[in-house]
Protein backbone atom coordinates (compact mmCIF):
# COMPACT_ATOMS: atom_id res chain seq x y z
CA UNK A 1 0.00 0.00 0.00
CA UNK A 2 1.23 3.51 -1.17
CA UNK A 3 2.52 5.33 2.05
CA UNK A 4 1.18 8.75 0.98
CA UNK A 5 -2.42 8.27 2.57
CA UNK A 6 -0.53 8.05 5.85
CA UNK A 7 -2.34 11.12 8.02
CA UNK A 8 -4.92 11.79 5.43
CA UNK A 9 -8.18 9.32 6.96
CA UNK A 10 -10.61 9.63 9.38
CA UNK A 11 -10.98 6.44 11.06
CA UNK A 12 -14.39 6.67 13.09
CA UNK A 13 -15.77 3.00 14.96
CA UNK A 14 -19.16 3.21 16.37
CA UNK A 15 -20.01 2.04 19.52
CA UNK A 16 -23.32 1.09 19.11
CA UNK A 17 -22.37 -1.63 17.23
CA UNK A 18 -18.72 -2.87 18.46
CA UNK A 19 -18.82 -5.67 20.52
CA UNK A 20 -15.16 -5.39 21.86
CA UNK A 21 -13.62 -8.94 19.73
CA UNK A 22 -10.42 -7.13 19.50
CA UNK A 23 -9.71 -8.29 15.83
CA UNK A 24 -9.35 -4.75 14.51
CA UNK A 25 -6.97 -3.90 17.42
CA UNK A 26 -4.57 -7.09 17.29
CA UNK A 27 -4.40 -6.54 13.46
CA UNK A 28 -3.82 -3.31 12.80
CA UNK A 29 -0.66 -2.87 11.52
CA UNK A 30 0.24 0.69 12.28
CA UNK A 31 -1.99 0.37 15.95
CA UNK A 32 -4.52 2.86 15.09
CA UNK A 33 -7.25 1.55 17.75
CA UNK A 34 -6.83 0.23 21.27
CA UNK A 35 -9.15 -1.36 23.64
CA UNK A 36 -11.28 1.68 25.07
CA UNK A 37 -12.12 1.28 29.15
CA UNK A 38 -15.31 -1.07 28.03
CA UNK A 39 -12.86 -3.47 25.73
CA UNK A 40 -14.42 -1.47 22.58
CA UNK A 41 -12.33 -0.19 20.12
CA UNK A 42 -11.05 3.46 19.81
CA UNK A 43 -8.71 5.13 17.72
CA UNK A 44 -5.77 6.47 19.45
CA UNK A 45 -3.68 7.50 16.34
CA UNK A 46 -5.31 8.73 13.54
CA UNK A 47 -2.17 10.02 11.76
CA UNK A 48 -1.06 6.66 11.71
CA UNK A 49 -3.67 5.03 9.59
CA UNK A 50 -2.47 4.13 5.78
CA UNK A 51 -5.60 2.85 5.07
CA UNK A 52 -4.10 -0.42 4.42
CA UNK A 53 -7.98 -1.86 3.82
CA UNK A 54 -7.89 -4.51 7.00
CA UNK A 55 -10.24 -3.85 9.54
CA UNK A 56 -13.40 -2.70 7.56
CA UNK A 57 -13.77 -6.01 6.08
CA UNK A 58 -12.71 -7.53 8.87
CA UNK A 59 -15.25 -6.28 11.18
CA UNK A 60 -17.44 -8.69 11.78
CA UNK A 61 -20.06 -6.12 12.92
CA UNK A 62 -19.61 -3.29 10.55
CA UNK A 63 -18.65 -1.05 13.13
CA UNK A 64 -15.47 0.34 11.19
CA UNK A 65 -14.97 3.34 8.76
CA UNK A 66 -12.05 4.32 7.28
CA UNK A 67 -12.54 6.96 4.84
CA UNK A 68 -10.16 9.93 3.49
CA UNK A 69 -10.21 13.20 5.25
CA UNK A 70 -10.50 14.99 1.66
CA UNK A 71 -13.84 13.76 1.35
CA UNK A 72 -13.38 12.49 -2.02
CA UNK A 73 -14.52 8.84 -0.83
CA UNK A 74 -13.30 6.11 -3.32
CA UNK A 75 -11.02 8.59 -5.45
CA UNK A 76 -9.79 9.68 -2.46
CA UNK A 77 -7.02 6.51 -2.06
CA UNK A 78 -4.03 6.61 -1.53
CA UNK A 79 -2.35 8.15 -5.49
CA UNK A 80 1.00 8.76 -3.96
CA UNK A 81 1.31 12.51 -5.43
CA UNK A 82 -0.18 14.37 -2.55
CA UNK A 83 1.89 16.88 -1.78
CA UNK A 84 0.73 17.57 2.26
CA UNK A 85 2.04 14.00 2.74
CA UNK A 86 5.18 14.16 0.42
CA UNK A 87 6.34 16.58 3.03
CA UNK A 88 6.05 15.05 6.23
CA UNK A 89 6.87 11.45 5.34
CA UNK A 90 10.32 11.28 3.69
CA UNK A 91 11.64 8.72 6.57
CA UNK A 92 8.82 6.85 7.50
CA UNK A 93 7.97 3.48 5.83
CA UNK A 94 4.49 2.27 5.46
CA UNK A 95 3.91 -1.47 4.21
CA UNK B 1 -12.39 1.71 2.20
CA UNK B 2 -15.16 3.18 3.38
CA UNK B 3 -17.27 2.31 0.40
CA UNK B 4 -16.71 -1.58 1.79
CA UNK B 5 -19.10 -0.63 5.11
CA UNK B 6 -21.39 1.72 3.41
CA UNK B 7 -21.78 -0.92 0.39
CA UNK B 8 -23.29 -3.56 3.20
CA UNK B 9 -25.79 -0.77 4.83
CA UNK B 10 -27.17 -0.93 1.78
CA UNK B 11 -28.20 -4.58 1.99
CA UNK B 12 -29.43 -4.74 5.64
CA UNK B 13 -31.94 -4.67 7.20
CA UNK B 14 -32.28 -2.08 9.03
CA UNK B 15 -35.44 -2.53 10.79
CA UNK B 16 -33.85 -5.54 12.02
CA UNK B 17 -32.14 -5.37 15.77
CA UNK B 18 -28.37 -4.67 15.80
CA UNK B 19 -26.14 -4.95 16.48
CA UNK B 20 -25.60 -8.38 15.08
CA UNK B 21 -27.26 -11.88 17.07
CA UNK B 22 -23.53 -13.20 17.01
CA UNK B 23 -21.12 -13.79 19.36
CA UNK B 24 -18.36 -11.52 19.92
CA UNK B 25 -15.52 -12.78 17.65
CA UNK B 26 -17.27 -15.02 15.44
CA UNK B 27 -16.36 -14.90 11.53
CA UNK B 28 -20.00 -15.12 10.52
CA UNK B 29 -20.41 -11.17 10.40
CA UNK B 30 -17.40 -11.47 7.78
CA UNK B 31 -19.11 -13.72 5.98
CA UNK B 32 -22.04 -11.72 5.59
CA UNK B 33 -19.90 -9.24 4.39
CA UNK B 34 -18.12 -11.28 1.77
CA UNK B 35 -21.56 -12.24 0.35
CA UNK B 36 -22.89 -8.75 -0.08
CA UNK B 37 -19.67 -7.48 -1.43
CA UNK B 38 -19.74 -10.71 -3.46
CA UNK B 39 -23.55 -9.98 -5.05
CA UNK B 40 -22.69 -6.08 -5.43
CA UNK B 41 -19.81 -7.20 -7.46
CA UNK B 42 -21.62 -9.25 -9.84
CA UNK B 43 -24.33 -6.33 -10.33
CA UNK B 44 -27.35 -8.32 -9.42
CA UNK B 45 -30.51 -6.59 -8.10
CA UNK B 46 -32.12 -7.56 -4.56
CA UNK B 47 -34.41 -8.91 -6.33
CA UNK B 48 -32.55 -11.32 -8.62
CA UNK B 49 -31.20 -12.63 -5.42
CA UNK B 50 -32.42 -15.36 -3.06
CA UNK B 51 -30.59 -16.32 0.49
CA UNK B 52 -32.12 -19.55 1.60
CA UNK B 53 -30.81 -20.38 5.17
CA UNK B 54 -31.17 -23.28 7.47
CA UNK B 55 -30.97 -23.24 11.41
CA UNK B 56 -28.16 -22.21 13.79
CA UNK B 57 -26.01 -19.37 13.82
CA UNK B 58 -25.83 -19.31 10.46
CA UNK B 59 -29.35 -19.33 9.66
CA UNK B 60 -29.52 -15.46 10.86
CA UNK B 61 -27.63 -14.33 8.01
CA UNK B 62 -30.64 -14.88 6.06
CA UNK B 63 -32.46 -12.35 8.62
CA UNK B 64 -30.31 -9.44 8.38
CA UNK B 65 -29.77 -9.15 4.11
CA UNK B 66 -32.83 -7.68 1.88
CA UNK B 67 -32.54 -9.96 -0.68
CA UNK B 68 -34.94 -12.27 -1.48
CA UNK B 69 -34.27 -14.62 1.99
CA UNK B 70 -36.59 -17.99 3.43
CA UNK B 71 -35.35 -18.98 6.83
CA UNK B 72 -35.82 -22.84 6.32
CA UNK B 73 -35.96 -25.57 8.44
CA UNK B 74 -32.79 -27.48 9.87
CA UNK B 75 -30.64 -29.15 7.07
CA UNK B 76 -33.39 -28.74 4.72
CA UNK B 77 -32.18 -25.16 2.74
CA UNK B 78 -30.61 -26.85 0.10
CA UNK B 79 -33.79 -28.79 -0.69
CA UNK B 80 -35.88 -25.62 -0.70
CA UNK B 81 -33.20 -23.96 -3.07
CA UNK B 82 -33.48 -26.81 -5.60
CA UNK B 83 -37.17 -25.79 -5.57
CA UNK B 84 -37.01 -22.62 -6.08
CA UNK B 85 -34.36 -22.69 -8.80
CA UNK B 86 -35.92 -25.08 -10.72
CA UNK B 87 -39.33 -22.69 -10.76
CA UNK B 88 -37.55 -19.72 -11.16
CA UNK B 89 -34.20 -20.73 -13.20
CA UNK B 90 -33.46 -17.08 -13.67
CA UNK B 91 -32.66 -16.50 -9.86
CA UNK B 92 -29.17 -16.64 -8.11
CA UNK B 93 -29.78 -18.81 -5.31
CA UNK B 94 -27.80 -19.21 -2.42
CA UNK B 95 -28.03 -21.94 0.83
CA UNK B 96 -26.10 -20.22 3.77
CA UNK B 97 -25.54 -23.03 6.15
CA UNK B 98 -23.89 -24.20 9.35
CA UNK B 99 -21.32 -26.96 9.25
CA UNK B 100 -23.96 -29.30 11.07
CA UNK B 101 -26.83 -28.36 8.96
CA UNK B 102 -24.68 -28.93 5.43
CA UNK B 103 -23.61 -31.66 6.49
CA UNK B 104 -24.56 -33.52 9.45
CA UNK B 105 -28.39 -33.29 9.34
CA UNK B 106 -28.72 -31.71 5.59
CA UNK B 107 -25.63 -34.48 4.24
CA UNK B 108 -27.77 -36.13 2.41
CA UNK B 109 -29.65 -33.47 0.62
CA UNK B 110 -25.92 -32.25 0.32
CA UNK B 111 -24.44 -34.48 -1.72
CA UNK B 112 -28.00 -35.15 -3.74
CA UNK B 113 -27.20 -31.55 -4.88
CA UNK B 114 -23.87 -32.20 -5.47
CA UNK B 115 -24.58 -34.93 -8.04
CA UNK B 116 -27.51 -33.36 -9.27
CA UNK B 117 -25.60 -30.57 -10.38
CA UNK B 118 -28.21 -27.94 -9.56
CA UNK B 119 -27.70 -24.50 -9.92
CA UNK B 120 -27.24 -23.47 -6.77
CA UNK B 121 -24.67 -21.99 -4.69
CA UNK B 122 -24.25 -23.43 -0.91
CA UNK B 123 -22.52 -21.39 1.34
CA UNK B 124 -21.17 -23.27 4.09
CA UNK B 125 -19.98 -21.24 7.72
CA UNK B 126 -17.66 -23.98 9.18
CA UNK B 127 -16.87 -23.28 12.73
CA UNK B 128 -16.25 -26.91 14.03
CA UNK B 129 -19.18 -27.30 16.11
CA UNK B 130 -22.90 -27.05 17.20
CA UNK B 131 -22.96 -23.48 18.31
CA UNK B 132 -25.93 -22.49 18.65
CA UNK B 133 -27.38 -25.13 20.72
CA UNK B 134 -24.76 -25.58 22.88
CA UNK B 135 -21.61 -26.76 21.60
CA UNK B 136 -22.33 -30.18 20.58
CA UNK B 137 -19.33 -31.96 18.69
CA UNK B 138 -20.40 -32.27 14.89
CA UNK B 139 -19.36 -34.16 11.62
CA UNK B 140 -16.80 -31.48 11.27
CA UNK B 141 -15.16 -31.30 14.98
CA UNK B 142 -11.54 -32.31 14.15
CA UNK B 143 -9.98 -36.23 15.88
CA UNK B 144 -9.59 -35.18 19.71
CA UNK B 145 -11.27 -31.72 19.64
CA UNK B 146 -12.92 -30.61 22.94
CA UNK B 147 -16.79 -29.82 22.30
CA UNK B 148 -19.70 -30.51 24.91
CA UNK B 149 -20.53 -33.88 23.93
CA UNK B 150 -16.76 -35.51 23.74
CA UNK B 151 -15.54 -33.92 26.95
CA UNK B 152 -12.75 -36.55 26.63
CA UNK B 153 -11.85 -35.51 22.93
CA UNK B 154 -13.31 -35.86 19.68
CA UNK B 155 -13.02 -40.04 18.60
CA UNK B 156 -14.67 -40.12 15.42
CA UNK B 157 -12.80 -38.32 12.29
CA UNK B 158 -13.61 -35.50 10.37
CA UNK B 159 -15.91 -34.93 7.06
CA UNK B 160 -13.41 -33.42 4.63
CA UNK B 161 -16.08 -30.95 3.09
CA UNK B 162 -14.00 -29.95 -0.16
CA UNK B 163 -13.48 -34.11 -0.60
CA UNK B 164 -16.73 -35.09 0.23
CA UNK B 165 -18.23 -32.30 -2.26
CA UNK B 166 -15.78 -32.92 -4.80
CA UNK B 167 -16.49 -37.04 -5.06
CA UNK B 168 -20.76 -35.81 -5.15
CA UNK B 169 -19.65 -34.00 -8.26
CA UNK B 170 -20.35 -30.40 -7.90
CA UNK B 171 -19.46 -27.94 -10.59
CA UNK B 172 -17.30 -26.42 -7.88
CA UNK B 173 -15.70 -26.24 -4.51
CA UNK B 174 -13.47 -23.77 -2.70
CA UNK B 175 -12.34 -23.04 0.58
CA UNK B 176 -11.92 -19.56 2.22
CA UNK B 177 -11.20 -18.49 5.85
CA UNK B 178 -12.73 -15.25 7.52
CA UNK B 179 -8.97 -14.15 8.21
CA UNK B 180 -8.29 -14.20 4.04
CA UNK B 181 -11.46 -12.35 3.57
CA UNK B 182 -10.56 -10.51 0.03
CA UNK B 183 -9.76 -13.66 -1.41
CA UNK B 184 -13.53 -15.21 -0.26
CA UNK B 185 -14.84 -12.41 -1.96
CA UNK B 186 -13.62 -13.90 -5.02
CA UNK B 187 -14.94 -17.68 -4.04
CA UNK B 188 -17.65 -16.39 -3.10
CA UNK B 189 -18.10 -13.96 -6.53
CA UNK B 190 -16.80 -16.86 -8.77
CA UNK B 191 -18.92 -19.60 -7.31
CA UNK B 192 -21.70 -17.27 -7.80
CA UNK B 193 -21.51 -17.07 -11.40
CA UNK B 194 -20.51 -20.53 -12.21
CA UNK B 195 -23.15 -23.13 -13.39
CA UNK B 196 -24.12 -25.69 -11.71
CA UNK B 197 -23.96 -26.20 -8.03
CA UNK B 198 -20.69 -24.50 -6.42
CA UNK B 199 -20.21 -24.94 -2.71
CA UNK B 200 -18.05 -22.52 -1.10
CA UNK B 201 -16.68 -23.24 2.82
CA UNK B 202 -15.90 -20.94 4.89
CA UNK B 203 -13.66 -21.34 7.56
CA UNK B 204 -14.99 -19.31 10.72
CA UNK B 205 -14.11 -19.26 14.24
CA UNK B 206 -16.35 -19.98 16.85
CA UNK B 207 -14.65 -18.97 20.35
CA UNK B 208 -17.44 -18.89 22.61
CA UNK B 209 -18.14 -22.71 21.87
CA UNK B 210 -15.06 -24.40 19.93
CA UNK B 211 -12.45 -22.16 21.23
CA UNK B 212 -12.52 -21.97 24.68
CA UNK B 213 -12.39 -25.48 24.96
CA UNK B 214 -9.90 -26.20 23.10
CA UNK B 215 -6.75 -23.75 24.16
CA UNK B 216 -7.60 -20.93 22.33
CA UNK B 217 -7.41 -17.57 24.76
CA UNK B 218 -9.62 -15.58 22.66
CA UNK B 219 -11.22 -14.63 19.69
CA UNK B 220 -8.04 -13.12 18.13
CA UNK B 221 -6.01 -16.06 18.83
CA UNK B 222 -8.70 -18.13 17.06
CA UNK B 223 -8.07 -15.93 13.83
CA UNK B 224 -4.31 -16.09 14.21
CA UNK B 225 -4.68 -19.86 14.32
CA UNK B 226 -5.92 -19.45 10.61
CA UNK B 227 -3.98 -17.24 9.37
CA UNK B 228 -0.78 -19.29 10.87
CA UNK B 229 -2.78 -22.77 9.13
CA UNK B 230 -4.50 -21.49 6.47
CA UNK B 231 -2.49 -21.88 2.73
CA UNK B 232 -3.14 -21.31 -0.59
CA UNK B 233 -3.57 -24.37 -2.66
CA UNK B 234 -0.27 -24.44 -5.01
CA UNK B 235 1.88 -23.53 -2.13
CA UNK B 236 -0.17 -26.48 0.29
CA UNK B 237 1.04 -29.22 -2.47
CA UNK B 238 4.56 -28.32 -2.30
CA UNK B 239 4.53 -28.10 1.58
CA UNK B 240 6.56 -30.86 3.07
CA UNK B 241 5.19 -30.98 6.01
CA UNK B 242 0.87 -30.92 5.63
CA UNK B 243 0.12 -31.51 9.38
CA UNK B 244 -2.56 -29.19 10.91
CA UNK B 245 -2.32 -26.72 7.89
CA UNK B 246 -5.02 -26.03 5.61
CA UNK B 247 -5.50 -25.32 1.97
CA UNK B 248 -7.31 -22.79 0.69
CA UNK B 249 -8.26 -21.77 -3.07
CA UNK B 250 -10.41 -23.37 -5.45
CA UNK B 251 -10.26 -27.40 -5.37
CA UNK B 252 -12.84 -28.19 -8.37
CA UNK B 253 -14.05 -25.69 -11.36
CA UNK B 254 -15.34 -27.79 -14.56
CA UNK B 255 -17.89 -26.35 -16.61
CA UNK B 256 -21.12 -28.66 -16.23
CA UNK B 257 -24.72 -27.42 -16.98
CA UNK B 258 -26.76 -27.06 -14.58
CA UNK B 259 -30.26 -29.13 -13.50
CA UNK B 260 -32.16 -26.30 -14.33
CA UNK B 261 -30.46 -26.04 -17.21
CA UNK B 262 -30.56 -29.64 -18.62
CA UNK B 263 -34.54 -29.80 -17.13
CA UNK B 264 -35.05 -27.05 -20.08
CA UNK B 265 -32.97 -28.52 -22.87
CA UNK B 266 -34.83 -31.89 -22.11
CA UNK B 267 -38.26 -30.14 -21.86
CA UNK B 268 -38.10 -28.09 -24.99
CA UNK B 269 -36.58 -31.29 -26.86
CA UNK B 270 -40.19 -33.14 -25.76
CA UNK B 271 -42.37 -30.22 -26.85
CA UNK B 272 -40.58 -30.43 -29.89
CA UNK B 273 -41.09 -34.02 -30.89
CA UNK B 274 -45.02 -33.80 -29.76
CA UNK B 275 -45.23 -30.81 -31.70
CA UNK B 276 -43.79 -32.77 -34.48
CA UNK B 277 -45.72 -35.83 -34.06
CA UNK B 278 -48.87 -33.64 -34.18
Amino acid sequence: MSASSKGQNRVVVYPDWCKGCGICVAFCPKHVLAPGPDGKAVVVDEDACVNCGFCEPHCPDFAIVVAPRNGNGVNGRPNGKSPATDATHGKEDCP
Amino acid sequence: MAEVTQLIHQYLRHNKKFPLVFCPGCGHGIVLGSLVRSVHALGLSKDEVVVVAGIGCSGRIAAYVDFNTVHATHGRALTIATGIKMANPGLTVIAVMGDGDAFSIGGNHLIHAARRNIGVTALVLNNFIYGMTGGQCSSTTPEGAYSHTSPMGQLEAAFDIVELTRAAGASGVARGTVFHVKALDGLIAAALSQPGFNLVEALTPCFTQYGRGNGFKSAVDMFKWLKDKAVPLEAYEKLEDKAGRIPIGVFVKRDAPGLETRYAAMRQRLLEKRGGAA
